[in-house]
């Protein structure tokens, strides 16, 4: 096997795994504490390639646009829940869905309204434009490892959020147990409004991310959210941790069966029937592999401790 | 809620509509409006589907958010035979039919040992691998879907490529659907359905396993949905894997809970003011401001939002007031 192309699939990998733990972070937040199915969660991903694009593009500096941008798509996000989202949280998952859906054909028109139907391309700067090279043969793109270092470090500061702060804590026992933590005098619509807002600023981070390298295309939130749903679904709804460890399998299992599936299948298969079966395969694998689950753990790896 | 009285504006508008769809091929020969037919057409074959999808959620109070891949299925069963020149129209549906069934056999067996979002989302789940599956298959199109060059052929001599007669094969299937589910609905069957949705515990308690029953609903819903798939496949003639794309079934959702949940003429009203909907409201923005049609998806958008958040019951809940005042 060649360890050049390895390495480059592991990097690809992680950086899927990592996106995906971004989007599914709010994800699997809203829907613990508020039991909330939001597949609008998708649309804020685009949201927030669209306008750091167009402030990186505007201020020419790729850092100042996505740093000017979070808070921009939180904004979008926080207006989204004030409006709509807030009257749904007592209704039943099927209005959700269903509102929901509406929210993205909502999200789909306006962008195309604003940003027109072609897509934008967001230039990256030189400095996180070139290789990092490891020995001789084994080159790594710069900013693959910069998205990595990013999600990993808002992973860690999510973590701590969660797991150490006041704030944490009382998102904690919102996931747990909902109306105790409002009989103990805590206004949980505030809490539940800046959840929301903060899961929207992060999957939005994510699409800010993954940006330069795939541009930014309406309805591009669409089919990654539907692999965050699957990632939340494997960790189990409501658990960050969860969330970090199915978006890792997740990105890394859908980039290695894409690259190396055929390989394997040659080894019991003929060359032909390897070759047909593999891309079909690899692009259910993840879904098997959240069907398996759901059969064996219906509650997922790691569901929060108490319901 | 059984009344005697007929004459109610739910009740005489169900009629009007059924009457209406019964002499539709005339009327759009007399107005010579051929466009109209093919809408109608498309609107029994999604109420065919819809009536399949309401029994589960709206009745069984399964979300199946997966649907639509029986649809594609159906039309799959109709394009692969005939890419390989297999044209007979009764092997069309007995394979739409059997392989939906089996389908759904598989996918409800494992699904529906998960409630509430994780039904959902493997409904969802399953309903991609059948995407993803054909859309791999490159040797009937792939991603550029599959031409169907001609109809199913039935040896009785039906030509199916005249549209009045295919449009009557569709509307007897759909009274015959419409009655079938009438039946199971009101059935010792269709009770302890209903009764699973309400209180699947006291059910249990009363010695009914509730797995079964639910799982005997899925497979029938999903052989009816694939039913409906074989027509669409002759309907269309060109069948792609984004027949089954996952917001392909939540426009199926919103056919069925814009029209009502859980009632006998709830799908063809959902279906009937969804692709009323879609068709009027580009026309409507085009006329306002020439272009603007384009964007019909934001009015749209608002519509489907503003029916969860404000409309009880759908349609069929708006007649059913209106009945009481």
């Amino acid at each position: 096997m060649d360890s050049a192309l390895l390495i480059t699939q592991l990097l690809n990998g992680m950086q899927l795994g990592i996106l995906l733990f971004l989007l599914a972070a709010g994800l699997t937040l809203i829907f613990g504490i508020m039991d909330f199915i939001n597949l609008a969660h998708g649309s804020f991903y685009m949201v927030g390639a669209y306008i750091s694009g167009t402030l990186v593009v505007l201020l020419d500096s790729f850092v100042l646009g996505v740093l000017l941008a979070i808070p921009l798509t939180m904004a979008v996000g926080y207006v989204t829940e004030i409006l709509i989202a807030r009257s749904l949280y007592l209704r039943d998952h099927l209005d959700h869905v269903l509102a929901t859906f509406g929210i993205i054909l909502i999200f789909d028109t306006v962008t195309h309204l604003i940003w027109g139907a072609e897509g934008m391309v967001i230039p990256l700067p030189a400095w996180l434009n070139g290789q990092i090279t490891l020995t001789e043969s084994i080159q790594l793109p710069s900013y693959r490892i910069a998205i990595i270092s990013a999600g990993l470090l808002v992973a860690v500061g999510l973590y701590y959020v969660v797991s150490k702060t006041r704030l944490g804590m009382l998102i904690r026992a919102g996931a747990s147990n909902r109306t105790m933590v409002q009989a103990l005098g805590v206004d949980i619509k505030v809490l539940f409004s800046l959840v929301f807002a903060a899961g929207a600023a992060i999957a939005g981070l994510a699409g800010m991310m993954i940006s330069p390298i795939t541009g930014a295309s309406i309805g591009m939130g669409n089919d990654i959210i539907i692999v965050a749903f699957v990632v939340i679904i494997i960790g189990g709804i409501g658990s960050i941790k969860g969330a970090f460890v199915g978006a890792l399998i997740v990105g890394m299992i859908d980039t290695m069966g894409r690259s190396y599936l055929d390989q394997l299948l040659k080894l019991f298969m003929q060359t032909g029937t390897a070759e047909t079966a593999a891309p079909a395969i690899s692009a259910m694998l993840i879904y098997i592999l959240m069907a398996i689950i759901l059969a064996v753990r219906p509650q997922g790896l790691f569901p929060p401790k108490v319901r | 809620m059984r009344t005697s009285n007929f004459l109610t504006p739910k009740w005489l508008f169900s009629i009007a509509l059924l009457l209406l769809l019964a002499v539709t091929p005339i009327l759009a020969d007399i107005f010579d409006q051929a466009f109209y037919l093919s809408i109608a057409t498309r609107i029994l074959i999604l109420t065919i589907a819809a009536i399949s999808l309401n029994f589960i959620l709206g009745y069984g109070g399964m979300i199946s958010l997966g649907h639509a891949a029986f649809i594609g299925i159906g039309a799959y069963c109709v394009g692969i035979p005939i890419y390989h020149d297999y044209s007979s129209g009764w092997l069309h549906i007995v394979l739409a039919v059997s392989v939906s069934a089996v389908f759904a056999l598989i996918t409800g067996a494992i699904s529906l040992r998960t409630k509430g979002v994780h039904f959902i989302m493997i409904t969802m789940a399953f309903a991609q691998m059948a995407f993803f599956l054909f859309l791999s298959l490159d040797e009937y199109g792939g991603d550029d879907g599959l031409t169907i060059w001609y109809d199913s052929e039935f040896a009785s001599g039906i030509d199916i490529d005249d549209p009045t007669t295919f449009y009557y094969i569709c509307f007897v299937s759909f009274v015959a659907v419409m009655y079938l589910y009438h039946r199971i609905v009101g059935s010792r069957f269709g009770r302890v359905i209903r009764g699973a949705k309400s209180n699947e515990k006291r059910m249990q308690a009363l010695g009914y396993n509730t797995y079964n029953y639910r799982l005997v609903a899925y497979v029938i819903s999903g052989a009816i949905c694939g039913y409906a798939g074989a027509l669409m496949g002759n309907y269309t003639n060109f069948i792609s894997p984004d027949m089954m794309g996952w917001t392909r079934s939540g426009e199926l959702i919103f056919m069925v809970v814009l029209g009502g949940t859980a009632t006998a003429f709830g799908p063809i009203f959902g279906v009937l003011s969804f692709l009323v909907l879609e068709e009027m409201i580009p026309d409507l923005m085009d006329m306002v401001h020439s272009g603007a049609g384009f964007y019909w998806h934001l009015p749209f958008g608002l519509i489907l939002l503003l029916v969860v958040l404000f409309v009880r019951g759908g349609i069929s809940g708006f007649l059913d007031r209106l009945g009481k005042r």
